[in-house]
């Protein structure tokens, strides 16, 4: 067990904790708004994974990870605009036609893979970094906290955006009225229906930009189901997270450490046997649904397709 | 029409509601003017709330117009009807109970700007301050009261620039001062010019508030009392007059028509001392006793929610009882299950036809045999006989005239009227001996509330016992040979169907003695 705890081991744990907490955080902040306004959406892993293919393809052929990431997000909202289209506008039932986006979505995505890069398994270059000027420079926490792609501390930023648009704006009433009581929303003249796809489309951009994280600087290339669950973890994130980003944040770090430390155990040789260490994560959630699960707050109306004066 | 008088804000021209197996308003006309307190008054299912759905934009009127400042509008959608001035306050409020006071009442405004509290804040004092009404925007909802909560409500409503305020059953929730301040803020409200519709179930209400009382029953408009009559009689004389609207008989209704009965003392039906222990929001029953002859129709009459269903249902054996006895002939029914009651021949037709009484997805065939599932000769070694199933439908839907496009047609797409039939079919079948109806004709149109009732009057004919609940006295008078009364979950007298039961039955069940 020789440097378990040194200073690069905990530098690379740490940088590898952020960088696999990008994604999460995305797709949580994007769930987030989406469960807000009542709506369940369960087919963010699909959104996440179509991002994570069409960023990558994109990034890949123009040479430029900025218009990978545009399209990831472009992709997720396409995903996202066909689930607001049959669960809000018709009213389907949330939970299948998620799980059914997803499956189709893993499938799809692997297959278009393995048509296109089943023969030459490309890679993206290494993603420049951006150094925070001062703050890099702290010992251990400044490389590890302080040297990431730009978008990254986007990201981060997008946690006090929301925080401010939930608060501080008529959007953000409208939301919470749209998740609350859809019917009080819908009688003081806020289309409930355009609120409620405004956040499954929101929902589904931030989520395929997280794909799009994932594939094009967290792994730098795409793998079929490369997303491995992390959709599904922005769900549990948005459900403990009782409404506010800054929980988000918090939750994502945490399991973004977890699933960090399964690489860097993994590379410090460990002597546990290596399925036990992949387990870490899940039980990460576990331990967290146990200790947070019944503080959960979810909106009243939430999985409840709004019908205007239903009987 | 009145040549002198304004425009009325809100005209209903004939308007028509129906849904799926019942229709909820039935050819409505209404006239909704400034400066009068216009009472809905009537039952629940009597189609108020309805109304009240299509005037706020949240249900479209099948048949009929209405006109806004009389021009036919049709109402899109409930920012439509803000913007045409009406302001709706819902029975079940219609505010978010996570938000602010000042959060709800900021909803609807741009969504990228940041919520005008501070204006709201001004505004509020402004339409608040007059009318009296004192409100903490900074309370979240949830920890107000619910007389509070309708106060936001009502100033919400005026905040939109409404000329016209509905309140709907908007004294449900209220404590009795509650109820006399609401009754003042709506008197100084009309004096401003608004116009405001208040619905309630409560005969007081509306002659306390009203300037103008309409009637509803069943979905259909039975009478209306002007402001000039209004102001011409005593309180008394004005409630004697609803009540007569409310219990009394139409013009153009079919006529009484008793079933005769051979005299004799034999008794079917026997109920003595039925208890239920009261639950949160029904009374229970107290010491229900009474008995029902052979050929006899037994009336129960009560403003609905009294105990009625609660009556039928321990006697169909779906509802436990803390006590008494019930007797079918020779043979005691207590404690034994729904099926057995059945195979005895004790019957009952409940009120909820598509919730309870089918199953709306399945096809009318199998519908006809929901309680004979598992049993020859419809089913065989668990296995069904489809050939049986249909032959015998076919015979019961030719027999009882059900107006079905086939028999595979699942049941909830047919009309009330026809779900009814089916029911009635089914549970005549195969020696029934006494019959429970529970609001047989609620939600029907005329003709098919005419055949139902001929076909309860034929049941009689017939011998069997039948026990006929209905919130609708006069159909209870037009077939009834007793009527007893429910109130509070007690039957508070039985009174014979001889001329003048009518007044009797109908001051019983106000709470006035017979």
């Amino acid at each position: 067990m020789t440097g378990l705890f040194s200073d690069t081991f905990l530098a690379a744990l740490l940088f590898g904790a952020v960088t696999a907490a990008i994604p999460l955080l995305l797709a949580g902040l994007g769930e987030q708004m989406s469960e807000k306004a009542g709506v369940l959406n369960i087919g963010i892993e699909g959104m996440m994974i179509a991002g994570a293919y069409v960023g990558f393809v994109c990034a890949f052929y123009s040479g430029s990870l900025w218009v990978g990431f545009l399209a990831g997000a472009a992709g997720g909202m396409v995903v996202a605009a066909l689930m607001s289209l049959l669960c809000v506008r018709l009213g389907l039932n949330q939970i299948v036609i998620g799980i059914a986006l997803t499956l189709g979505l893993e499938g799809l995505t692997a297959l278009l893979y393995h048509f296109q890069f089943s023969r030459s398994y490309p890679r993206l270059p290494a993603a420049e970094t951006l150094a925070v000027p001062l703050l890099s420079d702290i010992p251990l926490f400044g490389p590890a906290l302080f040297r990431h792609h730009l978008i990254v501390y986007l990201a981060v930023a997008m946690v006090g955006v929301m925080a401010w648009l939930y608060r501080r704006t008529q959007f953000g009433l409208n939301l919470q009225a749209a998740g609350d009581k859809p019917a009080a929303l819908d009688v003081a003249g806020i289309d409930v229906i355009r609120t409620r796809t405004v956040a499954v489309l929101f929902s589904g951009g931030m989520a395929g930009l997280g794909g799009a994280y994932l594939s094009n600087v967290g792994a730098g290339l795409f793998i079929p189901f490369i997303t491995n669950g992390a959709g599904f973890l922005g769900i549990v994130l948005a459900m403990l997270a009782r409404g506010r980003p800054i929980w988000v944040l918090i939750g994502a770090m945490i399991f973004g450490g977890c699933l960090s430390m399964t690489t860097a155990a993994q590379v410090a040789g460990v002597n546990v046997p290596i399925d036990v260490i992949q387990m870490l994560p899940f039980l990460a959630v576990m331990a967290m649904l146990v200790l947070f699960g019944r503080r959960a707050s979810l909106p009243a109306a939430l999985g409840i397709p709004y019908e205007r004066g239903a009987r | 029409m009145g040549t002198q008088a304004p425009t009325p804000i809100v005209t209903l021209d004939a308007v028509t509601k129906r849904f799926p197996g019942i229709i909820a308003n039935d050819k409505v006309d209404l006239e909704i003017r400034a400066g009068e307190v216009h009472v809905l008054l009537g039952e629940n299912g009597a189609g108020k709330s309805t109304l009240i759905g299509m005037l706020s934009g949240l249900q479209q009127p099948d048949d009929g117009r209405i006109l806004i400042d009389g021009v036919a509008t049709s109402i899109r959608s409930p920012s439509h009807a803000l913007s045409l001035g009406i302001g709706t306050v819902f029975q079940h409020n219609m505010l978010v109970p996570t938000l602010t006071v000042g959060e709800n009442l900021a909803l609807g405004g741009r969504w990228w700007q940041r919520p005008k509290l501070a204006e709201i804040a001004e505004r509020v004092a402004a339409v608040a301050g007059p009318l009296g009404i004192k409100i903490n925007l900074d309370a979240r909802v949830s920890e107000l009261s619910l007389g509070e909560q309708q106060q936001v409500e009502i100033v919400r409503a005026l905040l939109r620039d409404s000329r016209l305020l509905i309140l709907d059953e908007a004294t449900s929730m209220l404590t009795p001062h509650g109820v006399t301040e609401l009754g003042a803020l709506m008197r100084r409200l009309v004096e401003r010019g608004f116009a405001v519709v208040f619905i309630t179930h409560k005969l007081s209400e509306a002659a306390d508030f009203g300037d103008r009382v309409s009637v509803l029953k069943l979905g259909r408009k039975v009478g209306e009392i002007t402001p000039e009559r209004l102001r011409a009689i005593d309180r008394d004389a004005l409630v004697a007059e609803i009540v007569g609207m409310m219990f009394g008989r139409q013009a153009g209704e079919e006529a009484v028509s008793i079933p005769p009965r051979a005299d004799n003392d034999e008794r079917l039906l026997e109920v003595s001392g039925l208890e239920i222990a009261p639950s949160g929001d029904t009374p229970g029953l107290h010491g229900i006793s009474f008995d029902i002859g052979h050929g006899e129709i037994l009336g129960v009459a009560g403003i609905d929610g009294n105990g009625q269903k609660q009556l039928a249902e321990a006697l169909a054996g779906q509802r436990a009882t803390a006590g008494g006895r019930i007797r079918l002939g020779q043979q005691a029914l207590d404690g034994l299950t729904v099926g057995a009651r059945r195979k005895h021949g004790l019957r009952y037709l409940t009120d909820d036809r598509l919730g309870e009484g089918t199953v709306g997805a399945f096809p009318v065939s199998i519908n006809f045999f929901l309680k004979q599932i598992g049993e020859p000769p419809f089913w065989r070694s668990g296995i069904e006989r489809s050939g049986e199933i249909v032959a015998r439908g076919g015979d019961l839907v030719r027999q009882y005239d059900v107006r079905t496009p086939s028999l595979a047609t699942p049941i909830g797409r047919l009309s009330g009227g026809n779900i009814q039939k089916v029911l009635i079919a089914r549970e005549l079948a195969d020696g029934a001996r006494a019959v429970i109806f529970n609001k047989p004709t609620y939600g029907l149109d005329l003709a098919n509330s005419l055949a139902t009732r001929q076909r309860i009057r034929d049941i009689a004919s017939e011998g069997m016992a039948v026990l006929l609940i209905s919130t609708d006295l006069e159909e209870l008078l037009s077939m009834c040979h007793r009527i007893a009364v429910i109130s509070e979950g007690r039957l508070v007298g039985i009174v014979d169907n001889t001329p003048g039961a009518g007044e009797r039955v109908g001051r019983l069940m106000i709470g006035l003695a017979a």
